[in-house]
C-alpha cells in the first residue's frame, strides 16, 4: 500500500492504495467519481479523460502514484456553482450528445482546448478530439459545439 | 398538419443533462458495500468436447467466494431464438468465446488470478471456420441437426427465361466481413439478491424482456422475483442483446450461489473475444441485363457465417433474402440466403440487420451495369428505380408514397454528383497521384420487424396531480434519442412543454413486454404506443372537461399549456392544463393509461419467399466523395451526402445526429473496419487493432431530410436508425472505382484491397478445415 494525495477538483484528497491502481480506478472506485468512463484501458478511446495540471491525459494510463501532487479536473469539477461550462452548453445544444458515453472525455479535451486555444479552426478541432472515440455521433455535431463554444467564449470575454 | 407545436423542432434531449456532467449512471457506475467481482474462464479450444472441469486450485485462492460451471446453473443452461446458446458451456465448446467457469471474488484481480488455475481437459475436434466449408457434407457437426442455421427462398418469375431474354450477363462474386459494434461502454452487470428473496439486475441489455426471462430461468425463478433495471446504455447498435444478457447471467448466478451483490464487467478485450458480431456474407450475383439498362432476370446466392450460435442468424438473412434485390424492377428472381455454423464469433442483430452486406452487392452491380450501358451512376437507377405501385421481388405490391427518385435526385444535386463524375473518370484524374472519385447508392428498407417478427410495443402515460407527465416505455434509449422522441410526441398529444415530461427508466416489472428495440422500431413502434397512450389519457380529460364547463369533447383542443374550446369558429382558452388535472383528481379520475400499438398485417410464404414482408419501406441515397493515395492505397473521405426519407422528422437534430453517425460507421465498414479471427482466435480484440472512424477521418457530412408522411407511423413517422448506415459502404466503393476504374469486391477497402486489389493477410479461414492448437 502507498499513500497518494491530490487534488481533484479543487478538493484535496490523500488515499491509501495498492501501487498498481491507475488513476482512472482510482477515481472510480476509490473515490466514486464514476463520470471518467472506462472504455478500453489502453489509452486508444478517451473515455477515460482528465485534465492533469493542465493537460489532457488517459486516466487509464497514469499509475495513480504519478498523480500524486497533481492538480485534477474531471468532469464533474467542470460545472461551477451549478452553472454548466459553455462547453456542456453547446454540447446540449448541438445534441452532441448522444449515448452519453465519450461525452466527459470530449467534454474536457474541448474544454483543454479552447483554454489554450479560444479561436480554433475545425482542423484545430479535429486533431483536438483525435483521441477520443465516439461511436454514436460521427462527430459532425461535437465539432459543432465546440466552434459555438468558443464563439460563446469570445463574446463573454 | 402543418401546425405542430414540438413536433419536428430542435428540442434538446430529454436525458443529456447528466451525460455532460457525469451525472449519469452507466451499469459500470452502479456499486454497492461487500460487492463482489466476477472473472471468467474462457475456452481454450474452438471445438473440443470438454472432459473434466477441475476448480479446486481456483477455490482455494484466498478472496474467492464462489467457482461455478454448467453443473451449478440451477435452470435453464441454454437460451435464444434457437435456444443454443450456453451460458456456461457444457459438454462443448464451439467458439473460443465461449466461457466454461465463472468465478467471484472480493476484487477483480483475485477473481481473474483464480479463474486461470481452473483446468480444464478437453478432447480437441476438428473445427470449421467456413460457412461454404461448414455446409458441406463431411464437415465437422458444431450443432445436432447439422450446420445449416436456415435456408431463405425468394421466387418470382423464371429466370431462366428471363436471362433467354437478356442481352448480357453480369455475373460477380462479393464478400463482406465481418464487423464489431464497437459501442464505446463495454457490458457490465451488477446484481443483488433484494430484500423479497428475489434479485435485482441492474445492467446495459438492450432487449431486457427478454434478459429477464433468461435470468430468471437460469436462477430457476418466476419472472417475479427477478427486477430488471436498465441503466444507462452507453451504446449498443444491435450488440447488446445476447451479449449483454449472458454477463448479467453470469453475474445473477454468482450473486445467487453467494447470496452477496456481484459485479461482472467485460474489459475491452473480453467483450470483442464474447460478443456476437455482424455477419461475414459470400455473395454470388448474376444479372441478365437489356441493352437499355433494364434487368430481366437475377439470381443470387449468399452464405452469412452465423458462428458458433443462431443468435438472430434466421431473421438477419430474412431481411437479406427480402431486400438482396434492391429497389429494382426485375421481373425473375431467383434467390437463396444460407447461415451456417462455424466455429467463429457467432453473429447477430447489428444495425442494418442483413441489409449492408447485400447492399454492397447491389449497388456495386448496379454500377457495373452503368458501366456496360455507358450511362451515369443515377441515369442507370433512376432507369431501374421502383416508383409508386411498384411490385417488390417478394410479390408486394407498395402502396405508401415511393420516394426512391427524389431521395437520389436530392442526393445528386446536393453534392454536384453528375458534373464530378464525368470529371473523376477522365484519365487526368485517374492517372493522378491523389485521384478524386464520388460515389452514388441508394437503399430501401422494410420498417420494424416485418412478417418473421412478432410486432407490438407498449407505453404508459400517467399525468399526475400537479400536472407534471411521466412515460414508460418498453422501447430503449441506446443513445439513439428514442426517449427524446416519445417525450416529444406526448408532449405534442396533451399540448405542454417538453420540460413537463419525465421518461422513467425501463422497468421489467412496469411495463408490458415491448419486444426488442431493433430495426428501427422505436420510433414507429415505441412512438406510436406514446401517442395512443398519451391520446387515451387526452380522452379521459376532455370527457371531464366537457362537463365542467359544457362544451362538447369534440371541440377540445390542447396547445400551450391549456385547454381551447375550438368551436369552427373561434377558439378561446378554457383553463390550464394544471387546472383541468385537477378538476380530473377532484372528480376521481386518475389520469393513468396505456397504449399498445400493433402493426399493419403481414405475411410470408417461406416455400416461394412471396408476400407483403413489411407493412411500410423507407427510402435513402448517399454520395462519398473521396481522394485515393495512389502510391498507398489510402482513401480519405472529403465530403458525403446522406438523403432519408423519415416519414416525419419528430426531432430534426436527432434525426441527423443518426445520419452522420450511420454514415459514420458505414464508410468505416466500407473502408477500415474488421474483425479478424484466425483459426477461430479474435486478433483485433481491443481498439489499438480494430479501427473505427476517428474525429480525423470523418468526411464533411451533410444530412437532407425528406418528409413524407406515413399512415403507419404517429405522425407519419417512420425510421431512420438502420437506414442510415446500410449504404455507406458501396458509395466509398464506387467513389473509389471512379477515382480508380478499379472495383472494390471484398469489403473492407483498405489500403491494400485498393492498392493491389488482393487482402495480403493470409485467408487462414477458409484454407483449413481443421485447427491444431497445441494444448495449453
Ligand atoms: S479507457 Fe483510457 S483511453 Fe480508453
Ligand atoms: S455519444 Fe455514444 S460514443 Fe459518443
Amino acid at each position: 500500500m502507498i499513500t497518494v494525495s491530490l487534488t481533484i477538483n479543487k478538493k484535496e484528497y490523500t488515499c491509501e492504495i495498492d501501487p498498481q491502481t491507475t488513476l482512472l480506478e482510482l477515481l472510480r472506485e476509490h473515490l466514486g467519481l464514476t463520470g471518467t468512463k472506462r472504455g478500453c484501458e489502453i489509452g486508444e478511446c478517451g473515455a477515460c479523460t482528465v485534465i492533469m495540471d493542465g493537460l489532457t491525459v488517459n486516466s487509464c494510463l497514469v499509475p495513480a502514484f504519478q498523480a500524486d501532487g497533481s492538480d485534477i479536473t474531471t468532469i464533474e469539477g467542470i460545472a461551477s456553482n451549478g452553472k454548466l461550462h459553455p462547453v456542456q452548453e453547446a454540447f446540449l445544444e448541438y445534441d452532441a450528445v448522444h449515448c452519453g458515453f465519450c461525452t466527459p472525455g470530449m467534454v474536457l479535451s474541448a474544454v483543454n482546448l479552447l483554454d489554450n486555444n479560444p479561436q480554433p479552426s475545425q482542423e484545430d478541432i479535429r486533431r483536438a478530439l483525435a483521441g477520443n472515440l465516439c461511436r454514436c455521433t460521427g462527430y459532425q455535431q461535437i465539432f459543432d459545439a465546440v466552434q459555438a463554444a468558443s464563439k460563446k467564449m469570445k463574446s463573454k470575454r | 398538419m402543418s401546425s405542430f407545436n414540438i413536433i419536428g423542432k430542435r428540442e434538446p434531449r430529454v436525458d443529456a443533462l447528466g451525460k455532460v456532467t457525469g451525472a449519469a449512471k452507466y451499469a459500470d457506475d452502479y456499486n454497492l458495500p461487500h460487492q463482489l467481482h466476477g472473472a471468467v474462464k474462457y475456452a481454450e479450444y474452438p471445438h473440443a468436447e470438454i472432459l473434466s472441469i477441475d476448480t479446486s486450485e481456483a477455490e482455494k485462492v484466498p478472496g474467492v467466494e464462489a467457482v461455478l460451471t454448467y453443473k451449478d446453473v440451477p435452470g435453464a443452461n441454454h437460451f435464444g431464438l434457437i435456444p443454443n446458446i450456453r451460458i456456461l458451456a457444457d459438454d462443448h465448446t464451439r467458439y473460443l468465446g465461449d466461457v466454461v467457469a465463472v468465478v467471484a471474488a472480493v476484487d477483480r484481480r483475485t477473481a481473474q488470478k483464480a479463474a486461470d488455475l481452473i483446468k480444464v481437459k478437453y478432447r480437441e475436434l476438428l473445427a470449421v471456420f467456413d460457412p461454404e466449408e461448414a455446409l458441406e457434407e463431411n464437415a465437422p457437426v458444431i450443432h445436432e441437426g447439422g450446420n445449416e442455421i436456415v435456408h431463405h427462398k425468394v421466387r418470382k418469375g423464371d429466370v431462366a427465361a428471363g436471362f433467354e431474354e437478356a442481352d448480357f450477363i453480369i455475373e460477380k462474386t462479393f464478400k463482406t466481413q465481418p464487423i464489431e459494434h464497437a459501442y464505446l461502454e463495454p457490458e457490465a452487470a451488477l446484481v443483488y439478491p433484494d430484500e423479497h428473496d428475489g434479485f435485482t439486475v441492474i445492467g446495459c441489455m438492450q432487449n431486457f424482456y427478454t434478459s429477464h426471462k433468461v435470468i430468471a430461468a437460469a436462477l430457476g425463478l418466476p419472472l417475479n422475483k427477478v427486477q430488471i433495471i436498465q441503466s444507462t446504455m452507453g451504446g449498443s447498435f444491435g450488440g447488446k442483446d445476447e451479449a449483454a444478457t449472458l454477463v448479467a447471467v453470469r453475474a445473477a448466478l454468482l450473486a445467487q450461489k453467494t447470496g452477496r451483490p456481484v459485479k461482472m464487467l467485460s474489459t475491452r478485450e473480453d467483450s470483442i473475444r464474447q460478443s456476437y458480431k455482424r455477419h461475414a456474407y459470400k455473395l454470388y450475383y448474376k444479372w441478365g441485363c437489356k441493352k437499355d439498362g433494364t434487368i430481366a432476370a437475377m439470381e443470387i446466392k449468399a452464405v452469412a457465417d452465423g458462428g458458433a450460435y443462431a443468435s438472430m442468424s434466421p431473421f438477419v438473412t430474412w431481411r437479406s433474402v427480402v431486400q438482396a434485390t434492391g429497389p429494382y424492377y426485375c421481373p425473375n428472381v431467383k434467390t437463396d440466403v444460407y447461415a451456417a455454423y462455424t466455429n467463429n464469433n457467432f453473429t447477430g442483430a447489428m444495425r442494418g440487420f442483413g441489409s449492408p452486406q447485400v447492399n454492397f452487392a447491389i449497388e456495386s452491380m448496379m454500377d457495373e451495369l452503368a458501366e456496360r450501358v455507358g450511362v451515369s451512376p443515377l441515369q442507370i437507377r433512376l432507369r431501374n428505380a421502383f416508383e409508386d405501385g411498384a411490385e417488390t421481388a417478394t410479390g408486394q405490391k407498395l402502396t405508401h408514397r415511393v420516394s426512391l427518385k427524389e431521395v437520389l435526385i436530392k442526393a445528386a444535386e446536393a453534392s454536384d454528383f453528375e458534373r464530378k463524375w464525368r470529371e473523376y473518370r477522365s484519365e487526368a484524374n485517374r492517372t493522378k497521384t491523389f485521384p478524386k472519385g464520388i460515389g452514388l447508392s441508394c437503399a430501401y428498407r422494410g420498417v420494424s420487424l416485418g412478417a418473421e417478427g412478432v410486432d407490438a410495443a407498449s407505453a404508459v402515460v400517467y399525468v399526475q396531480p400537479d400536472g407534471s407527465v411521466t412515460v414508460s416505455a418498453g422501447i430503449i434509449d441506446m443513445g439513439q434519442g428514442a426517449r427524446t422522441v416519445m417525450a416529444q410526441i406526448v408532449a405534442e398529444v396533451l399540448g405542454i412543454p417538453l420540460q413537463r415530461i419525465h421518461f422513467l427508466e425501463p422497468d421489467s416489472g412496469r411495463v408490458a413486454d415491448s419486444g426488442p428495440t431493433v430495426a428501427s422500431r422505436g420510433t414507429i413502434m415505441g412512438g406510436g404506443a406514446a401517442k395512443i397512450a398519451a391520446e387515451n389519457v387526452r380522452e379521459i380529460m376532455k370527457h371531464t372537461a366537457a362537463v365542467v364547463y359544457s362544451v362538447s369533447p369534440a371541440h377540445l383542443g390542447f396547445r400551450d399549456g391549456k385547454v381551447w374550446d375550438d368551436n369552427g369558429k373561434s377558439s378561446r382558452p378554457l383553463c390550464t392544463f394544471e387546472e383541468l388535472t385537477a378538476a380530473c383528481y377532484a372528480r376521481g379520475k386518475p389520469l393513468f393509461a396505456s397504449g399498445v400499438r400493433h402493426v399493419a398485417e403481414t405475411n410470408w410464404d417461406e416455400e416461394t419467399g412471396q408476400g407483403n414482408a413489411y407493412f411500410t419501406f423507407v427510402y435513402g441515397a448517399n454520395v462519398a466523395e473521396v481522394q485515393v493515395d495512389s502510391a498507398t492505397g489510402q482513401t480519405e473521405l472529403l465530403n458525403f451526402v446522406s438523403v432519408h426519407d423519415v416519414g416525419r422528422a419528430i426531432n430534426k437534430a436527432t434525426v441527423e445526429g443518426q445520419i452522420y453517425g450511420g454514415v459514420a460507421m458505414g464508410a468505416g465498414y466500407g473502408m477500415m473496419e474488421e474483425f479478424i479471427q484466425e483459426n477461430g482466435e479474435a486478433k483485433t480484440i481491443n481498439f489499438d487493432e480494430y479501427y473505427i472512424l476517428t474525429a480525423m477521418d470523418v468526411p464533411k457530412m451533410k444530412a437532407v431530410i425528406v418528409e413524407n408522411p406515413d399512415e403507419h407511423g404517429p405522425f407519419g413517422a417512420k425510421s431512420v436508425g438502420e437506414p442510415a448506415v446500410e449504404m455507406a459502404a458501396p458509395a466509398v466503393t464506387n467513389a473509389i472505382y471512379n477515382a480508380t476504374g478499379r472495383r472494390v469486391q471484398n469489403l473492407p477497402a483498405n489500403l491494400e484491397e485498393v492498392r493491389l486489389g488482393q487482402k495480403l493477410r493470409r485467408n487462414v479461414q477458409r484454407a483449413s478445415v481443421a485447427c491444431k492448437i497445441e494444448p495449453k
